[in-house]
């Protein structure tokens, strides 16, 4: 049996991210949009080693986690909802969609639910502004959100995606 | 039709931009010049010369914030913003690289406006009372203010500080509430330095510049070479300043204070007083001292002259070991250990490499080692009463001599690391004016040093002294033989990195002095000796990543290197401001000042040969020499707990 530590399972896991993906700078974000991807957030742990196998400094690799809404250090939720606020969403009545989103979800935006199934946050604009009030949940779109619409989206999220893969203990 | 006219007819560009109105330019020039009007004056500028540069050479100030001779270009604190002529917005003359001709206007209305108003926004961020800094009257962004005539706070001044200030480093000190966001300390610690301690994190008005995880500067890596202090234009960076507790022992009665000046310091004090770069102080300095209270004013250099006999015997060692005995796990090329930086920089990143440096200790610690032992012996002065303060041109120094190995006296070998900075200040605060001092010499015994020690300040000075002292103890002739005054010019300069080789054509006899380390030079006859000098981390490591790799630098013998750009004379401790130009000063008053030694070869230093003959009486790396001046080192390796 392979007795390997997570920091062990996380290290060979990177350095195969790295072969694939190249040591070029300009190979850090796919690198770490494929960690984020995977562990739902970016670690210490993988910062320093990434940061080791491209030969550049950890600070540099925090720099860029910090920089994009879409990278984290923090632990997010399985699915991310991402309400957008600016102008147009906000005068198709985006407040009731976020504050149906509050109410389901039992958490305000920034939060994430303590299953660590759902993280709320805001985005700025996503392109939608004809189709408004918008939303991402992870990769995906939806368009002119009700708050009937909510609470569909939320139930499909626990199907779609099935409650086993929701269930899983928490990485890292 | 000449192609000329075939090109102005299609070309759909503006006639300003088209092609055919920059002319060829001088021979060997790449590209041509290109004419550009700065505020109504014609001029004629190699092509891609920015507006900065532009104006800088047709006399035209303009304002730079985040702009540093040293570091690649930003342009994003938009102090030097212009007017060109047919653009919509203003334009950051230090990042608008001239490619066709335009015309800028340096200070309209709009122009003085946006600047003004920058201040005022850099100011609404920035707490602090300028009378409660330590860069009052040597502040980039003081002078900013009042270049712009900032009377008022337009948009508001902190009332609070914002960020608790950053101790936890011996070497420097991290007040973020007096940041401006100029990333000049970025761009130095990854590009110049190589080490990657600071980065701007998160982005719009939550940017704030942060180690890693914003952890404590003293537990991240982090190699006090103190250079984004010389690089900070506001007091946001400064080094852990000991001069209350030296104020304190020079006070009280029952303390001997004894300060050890390094070369660099001499060279850079006088800019602390308004004196031109390059003006050397050294003996000024030493009467100043004396009425500061300080009780015996010493010279490093005694313990330079000693660290290249130690060092010099300790590779001569290793040579006789890889060559004669065909010892396999000699580490050779062997590296100098002077620079705290680079040894700090070589545990944390290389520290495979650690078996390839030198043990000789720095000449500040040698120097603590001898102090509080043989100098108290020979005065009768119980050392736990002695007090020694190392002017250094350097932060870490200040880390050096905190490390926990250095107490081989059995005291701490050195008790308090100053800079040249801190020094100025504690100069002016005893009310004496450096410049009018008259001079004096240093204190015996330790007095007579020689030029070789002085040129460890310069990048480069370490091997030249190292050569003068081999050529001499190996081939037998004088250095003066081989090189004109005994200049090692190859080895000077301000190349990033330089290699050397030294053919050995003949050997001479084995003087007294290493007898006991090699029977003969036989076996140096007709080897080449091959040296490098680099300065500056990010040059450091290429060379390492050269000899990991097999290259030409792993066939080297012995290299120098120093953490900081120029050696220590660019140390992180020197008076600000530091440019290239202000170094090259500095190192021509260190060179003058070894041409005019009367002594200028390490192992001619009477006071060593005395050394030798009455306390380290078994010779260069016998067993007390490695009990007091040699030391050990911690792989620490790069990963951030």
């Amino acid at each position: 049996m392979n007795l390997m530590t997570q920091q062990e399972r996380l290290r060979s896991e990177l350095e195969e991210l790295v072969e694939r993906l190249g040591t070029e700078r300009s190979s850090l974000m796919p690198i770490l949009q494929e960690v984020q991807r995977k562990y739902y957030r970016i670690s210490d742990y993988a910062i320093q080693v990434i940061a080791d196998l491209l030969d550049i400094h950890p600070v540099e690799v925090h720099a860029v986690v910090s920089f994009y809404s879409f990278l984290d250090f923090k632990p997010k939720g399985r699915f991310v909802i991402r309400l957008c606020r600016t102008l147009c969403c906000d005068m198709a009545n985006k407040d009731r969609v976020a504050r149906q989103l509050c109410n389901d979800l039992g958490i305000q935006f920034g939060e994430t639910t303590p299953d660590g199934k759902f993280t709320l946050e805001y985005a700025n604009c996503i392109g939608m502004c004809d189709q408004g009030p918008a939303l991402l949940v992870n990769d995906h779109v939806y368009t002119r959100v009700t708050p009937e619409m909510v609470n569909q989206i939320i139930v499909g999220c626990r199907q779609v995606f099935g409650l086993h893969a929701t269930q899983q203990p928490m990485e890292q | 039709m000449s192609e000329k006219s075939i090109f102005e007819n299609i070309s759909r560009a503006p006639t300003s931009q088209r092609a055919s109105e920059i002319e060829a330019g001088p021979k060997g020039a790449i590209g041509g010049t290109v004419s550009v009007t700065i505020d109504g004056e014609k001029m004629k500028v190699p092509l891609g010369t920015t507006i900065l540069e532009a104006c800088r050479e047709m006399g035209v100030h303009i304002p730079t914030l985040c702009h540093h001779e040293d570091l690649c270009i930003a342009g994003v604190c938009r102090m030097c913003l212009v007017e060109v002529e047919g653009m919509r917005t203003l334009q950051a003359s230090c990042a608008y690289p001239i490619t066709a001709p335009i015309s800028i206007r340096t200070h309209t209305a709009k122009v003085r406006r946006a600047r003004r108003h920058i201040i005022d926004l850099m100011l609404k961020y920035h707490y602090g009372e300028c009378y409660a800094c330590g860069r009052n009257n040597n502040c980039e962004l003081q002078s900013l203010a009042k270049e712009y005539g900032v009377d008022y706070f337009r948009f508001g001044h902190p009332e609070k500080p914002m960020y608790e200030i950053d101790r936890s480093s011996h070497s420097v000190v991290r007040d973020m509430n007096k940041c401006v966001l100029c990333r000049r300390c970025v761009r130095t610690c990854i590009d110049l330095q190589e080490v990657g301690v600071l980065e701007a994190i998160h982005r719009g008005e939550k940017t704030i510049i942060s180690t890693y995880l914003n952890k404590p500067l003293g537990k991240v890596v982090c190699i006090n070479c103190g250079q984004c202090i010389n690089r900070c234009p506001t007091g946001a960076l400064r080094a852990n300043d000991p001069t209350d507790e030296v104020w304190a022992a020079i006070d009280d009665p029952s303390k001997h204070v004894i300060i050890q000046t390094a070369p660099s310091p001499r060279a850079g004090i006088g800019e602390c007083f308004g004196l031109e770069p390059g003006t050397p102080m050294t003996y000024q300095m030493n009467t100043a001292l004396r009425r500061c209270g300080f009780d015996k004013v010493f010279d490093t250099n005694f313990t330079a002259d000693l660290t290249i006999i130690e060092e010099g015997s300790e590779l001569l060692i290793r040579l006789y070991k890889a060559l004669v005995e065909k010892d396999e796990s000699v580490a050779l090329p062997q590296f100098t250990s002077c620079s705290p930086g680079w040894v700090k920089y070589l545990e944390h990143f290389y520290p495979e490499m650690i078996p390839n440096l030198s043990t000789a200790k720095s000449p500040q610690q040698m120097f603590g080692a001898v102090i509080k032992t043989y100098y108290a012996k020979m005065h009768n002065i119980d050392p736990k009463n002695i007090v020694t303060v190392a002017l250094m041109p350097c932060s870490a120094k200040k880390f050096e001599c905190n490390r926990p190995e250095m107490c081989d006296s059995g005291f701490k070998d050195v008790d308090y690391g100053l800079t040249t900075r801190e020094l100025g200040k504690m100069i002016s605060e005893a009310g004496i004016d450096l410049p009018a001092m008259p001079k004096s010499d240093f204190d015996d015994p330790f007095g007579t040093a020689t030029g070789s020690g002085v040129i460890f300040g310069a990048t480069g000075g370490v091997m030249e002294s190292a050569l003068r002292t081999v050529i001499e103890l190996v081939v037998g002739c004088k250095v003066e033989d081989l090189f004109d005054h005994a200049d090692i010019m190859p080895v000077r300069g301000f190349d990033g990195i330089r290699y050397v080789e030294l053919k050995i054509d003949n050997v001479g006899p084995v003087p007294s002095i290493v007898s006991h380390l090699v029977p003969n030079w036989d076996w140096l006859k007709g080897a080449t000796l091959k040296v490098a000098v680099a300065h500056g981390t990010a040059n450091a490591k290429k060379v390492l990543d050269d000899i990991k790799a097999g290259g030409k630098f792993s066939e080297c013998h012995f290299i120098e290197f120093m953490a900081c750009p120029g050696g220590c004379l660019g140390g992180g401790g020197q008076p600000i401001p530091t440019t290239p130009e202000i170094r090259a000063k500095r190192a021509e008053a260190i060179y003058a000042e070894d041409s005019a030694c009367e002594v200028r070869k390490s192992h001619e230093n009477p006071a060593i040969l005395q050394i030798y003959n009455e306390f380290l009486m078994e010779g260069p790396c016998g067993h007390l020499s490695h009990k007091l001046l040699h030391t050990s080192y911690t792989a620490r390796g790069k990963y951030i707990s």
